[in-house]
């Protein structure tokens, strides 16, 4: 939060879904190393304040990313700054094949294969299917995989783990966290600890403003102040998934990288 | 000052110009008045008095049009067939049966009822674009369907008017100015009804579906129903329209059933302003004398004389105003009624800012 | 047998041209969101000016129909991307304003074409042997028929070529799936949106040429009435789905053409009916996603 240059700079941002208010004055800064999540109850708009980033819905307010005014260029051209944008619901082409899905996604001439296929070779291993036959994990990991096809420096990744099974939710987490050793990243997460496991700063938007930002072990661990601010208690969701996050017999071999993330979390006074 | 701006504002004052209105167009064929230019004679010759009831029959019709489009926001490119219905079926039916006026137009009006409930309650199965394409497919077949016929419509010969169950006043040239008092009623009427059904019930929740279908639904309303009383009323007012036009024109031709006529029913809508009753009147009336004085223009010695690359475009009246829709489209979102509005609130705001100083120099 | 195999191969010339039409419409509406009313246009113009260019060359020789069908590509092609570029592209993303300008131009543009080029019908000469009859199992077969299938046939391909294997059918194919996650991965889908607009226009402009042939004439009106079949295909198709576009023209051409012979000339009752009955089972059209 006190980083002194964020990557991303949110101040005054409204924005409206078929003149309906959807975001109203959200101000907040993303720093340029580690994971910020988003969180709050919902339907509150978080969903919509990364889409209002993007120009995906009319917006007003000032964007700012990497010191740049981008809140009157197309969404095409704010991507093409570095922006990773990895949707709520995965929206993969569903008629394309996964290679399809990923050529599609290359920005740049000389893309960035290398991290795709160590992250998922699963993924490579399908190229020719379908991408609508796909699973919802795999569709999960190939809309992933298509943000991290292009050197980003900023990933927007909105609720990765919904609907998924705990086992795959460590692996999503696992490679978010790979990715965010290298690139900072804006997560909305309903899941608390996948938050706890991967993101140093938290925003909680209500009501399409934000109410609550700063470090996330500090809210995490304030099981009152969670409760207070997002209607669940801070270990609700643990309980369960605890378990499985150490039982992931494929976790192991990906969860070598955390500690870069960990590192930059410990970093944050 | 104060009684100006409580006449402005008050929800009464828009009826009681109207009534003026209605009352003013209603002694035109009493009066002789020219406007040269606009009408091509003075106000009680006939050729004037049937260009006036024609701009008016248009103008209702736009208005039948305006509560699928403008209300409901259903854009249909089908509306051609339920006009095309009445005219014809009153045609028909006044030829082939001994009934009088009033009983052949109800039983037309029943008709194009059930039809429009028939053809609404399966093009309602799909929205949007999708909803287009069906009207239009199904006024294209009413279009062939008058077109092939000929034994039962003559075809493209078009249908006479046969005037033996016809009360006397309502023929000949001589008796143009009583056309052009039901032309004025049936233009009153339709307005009447447009206007009360959008006080409705139905009417808020047509409108209501209009912005946020999903809404409504979650509110325990079927959309679909009431979609549905919107087009068998906007049909069979449609209908009730192509009577007058028949017993106007004393006869009907094809060509108001192409997709075209719909076509440019959605132009005068448009050009009027979208969502706008008064819009749509305005913009049928204007639309209509454009129309016939374009045409007169086209013919006159200042066209014919200009150079070919000039001369063609401009001889055409539908290109004309194809390309005036156009521009409107791009450049006045709103149509006139969106310009009126504009201009009435820029007015607003000045004299609110001319009295804010004048009181401020008042205190002082 | 022989008035059988004759129907068929008439609905497949037909088909051919409803299709010319409607695989242009059918993508720009699945990419775009836009119906395109301006598409009849497209192909009345490629029509009129493949006629002017055919009449200044030597009568009824093979280089003159080639050049014509040339002409009539390139003129929808530039007609369609102009419209795009000056009419829709300022109206971006909103649908009915962009209907409503193609509506304008096309009602705009029939009437400058009867200002030119008069309303009557005017005969066209193509090569002597499109005159003839081919006898295929005691069916004397026009031959303008095997052009037109032929000509649809290779439209078709190339543009299942162009679409599975380049980057813009790559990004056409995306966007008619899912146009806002195109841009969300930084691609500029206007680009598509034009070229989607030249193809379109290109075949339209071919299909203008060809139907001029088929029927004998070219009018302004030639365009209005292939539109509203091509409309109906597309519908029954399924909007964006360029082989359901493909599959629907055939269909509804050769029904016509079956309900014209055997049903008293009720072709186009016939196809309204199926419109209506593929509306009650199916309202997304046989291949389409999206209503």
């Amino acid at each position: 939060m006190n980083a002194p240059d964020p990557i991303l700079r949110v101040a005054g941002l409204s924005a409206s879904i078929d003149g309906q208010q959807v975001v109203e004055q959200v101000d907040f800064e993303v720093p340029a190393t580690g994971v910020t999540a988003v969180l709050g109850r919902n339907g509150v708009g978080k969903t919509s304040t990364l889409k209002a980033v993007l120009g995906l819905i009319s917006r007003s307010g000032v964007v700012e990313f990497d010191g740049a005014r981008i809140d009157g260029e197309p969404t095409h051209r704010i991507v093409q700054r570095g922006i990773g944008y990895v949707p709520e619901d995965r929206e993969v082409f569903a008629s394309l094949t996964v290679a399809e899905n990923l050529r599609l996604a290359e920005r740049g001439t000389t893309p960035n294969r290398g991290m795709v296929d160590e992250l998922f070779p699963d993924l490579i291993a399908r190229s020719a299917q379908r991408a609508g036959s796909l699973s919802g994990g795999q569709q999960q990991m190939l809309s992933l995989a298509r943000v991290l096809m292009n050197d980003n420096r900023l990933l927007m990744v909105d609720e990765p783990t919904k609907g998924l099974a705990p086992r795959i939710v460590t692996e999503v987490a696992a490679a978010l966290e790979r990715a965010a050793a290298v690139t900072p990243v804006l997560l909305v997460e309903q899941n608390l600890p996948v938050v706890r496991r991967l993101a140093h700063t938290v925003v909680v938007i209500e009501g399409g403003r934000v109410i609550h930002a700063g470090p996330a072990a500090e809210l995490l661990d304030d099981d009152e102040r969670t409760q207070q601010l997002l209607g669940v208690h801070s270990t609700d969701h643990g309980a369960p998934r605890g378990g499985t996050d150490h039982g992931a017999p494929k976790g192991d071999t990906d969860r070598s990288a955390p500690t870069g993330a960990d590192e930059s979390r410990e970093e944050t006074p | 000052m104060t009684m100006i701006r409580r006449l402005r504002t008050s929800p009464f004052t828009p009826w009681v110009i109207g009534g003026l209105l209605v009352g003013l167009v209603a002694v035109l064929p009493l009066l002789d008045l020219s406007l040269p230019g606009v009408l091509p004679g003075s106000t009680y010759t006939p050729g004037t008095l049937q260009l006036l009831a024609f701009a008016m029959v248009f103008a209702a019709l736009a208005l039948s049009y305006h509560l699928l489009f403008g209300v409901a926001g259903l854009l249909s490119f089908g509306h051609a067939l339920y006009f095309a219905l009445g005219a014809y079926g009153l045609g028909i039916v006044l030829r082939d049966t001994e009934l009088a006026l009033v009983p052949a137009m109800a039983v037309v009006l029943l008709a194009a009822i059930a039809v429009a409930a028939a053809l609404g309650a399966l093009s309602l199965r799909v929205s949007g674009i999708a909803f287009a394409m069906v009207t239009l497919a199904f006024a294209q077949a009413g279009s062939v369907l008058v077109r092939r016929n000929a034994s039962v419509t003559n075809g493209e010969e078009g249908l006479p008017l046969r005037v033996d169950n016809i009360p006397a006043e309502l023929v000949g040239v001589l008796n143009t100015r009583n056309v052009y008092w039901l032309a004025l009623a049936l233009l009153v009427v339709v307005f009447l009804i447009v206007a009360w059904f959008e006080r409705s019930r139905a009417g808020h929740v047509v409108a209501a579906t209009r912005e946020n279908e999903l809404r409504v639904r979650v509110l325990g309303m079927t959309p679909f129903r009431v979609k549905l009383i919107t087009v068998v009323l906007a049909g069979g007012l449609a209908a009730l329209v192509g009577m007058v036009y028949l017993l106007l024109q004393s006869g009907v031709t094809p060509a108001v059933t192409t997709p075209d006529f719909t076509l440019t029913l959605l132009v005068i809508v448009v050009l009027g302003g979208v969502g706008s009753r008064w819009g749509a009147v305005v913009g049928g009336l204007i639309y209509t004398l454009l129309d016939q004085r374009l045409t007169a223009l086209a013919r006159s010695e200042a066209i014919q004389d200009l150079p070919e690359f000039l001369r063609i475009p401009l001889s055409e009246p539908l290109f004309i105003l194809g390309t005036l829709f156009i521009l409107v489209v791009v450049l006045l979102p709103g149509g006139l009624a969106g310009v009126a509005r504009r201009t009435l609130a820029r007015a607003d705001s000045a004299r609110a800012r001319a009295g804010r100083s004048l009181d401020e120099e008042a205190t002082r | 047998m022989s008035t059988v195999l004759l129907l068929l191969i008439t609905g497949l010339g037909l088909g051919a041209l409803y299709f010319l039409v409607a695989s242009g419409l059918s993508l720009i509406y699945g990419l775009m969101g836009v119906l395109n009313f301006a598409h009849g246009s497209f192909l009345t113009l490629g029509a009129f000016l493949g006629w002017e260019v055919a009449r200044r060359m030597p009568d009824g020789s093979w280089l003159t129909f080639g050049v014509s069908i040339l002409v009539g590509a390139v003129v929808g092609a530039t007609v369609a991307t102009l419209t795009e570029l000056l009419l829709i592209r300022p109206l971006y993303l909103r649908h009915i304003e962009q209907v409503l300008v193609t509506v304008g131009l096309s009602l705009a543009t029939v009437a400058l074409f009867e200002g030119i080029w008069g309303v009557d019908p005017i005969y066209v000469v193509g090569p002597e042997w499109l005159n003839d009859t081919t006898d295929i199992a005691g069916a004397l077969i026009p031959n303008d028929r095997f052009v037109l299938i032929a000509a649809a046939v290779i439209v078709l391909l190339g543009l299942v070529v162009f679409l599975k294997r380049t980057r813009y059918g790559l990004i056409i194919r995306a966007g008619v799936e899912n146009r806002a996650m195109v841009t969300a991965l930084g691609v500029d889908v206007r680009r598509a949106f034009t070229l989607v607009f030249a193809i379109g226009g290109a075949a339209a402009g071919i299909g203008g040429v060809l139907a001029s042939h088929y029927f004998g004439y070219v009018s302004p009106l030639i365009g209005g009435s292939l539109l509203i079949f091509a409309f109906i295909v597309t519908v029954i198709g399924g909007l964006g789905s360029l082989t359901g576009a493909a599959i629907a023209s055939v269909v509804v051409a050769v029904l016509q053409q079956f309900a014209n012979f055997y049903l008293g000339g009720t072709g186009d009752f016939m196809v309204v009916a199926l419109l209506a009955v593929v509306l009650l089972v199916k309202p997304t059209g046989l291949l389409g996603s999206k209503a």
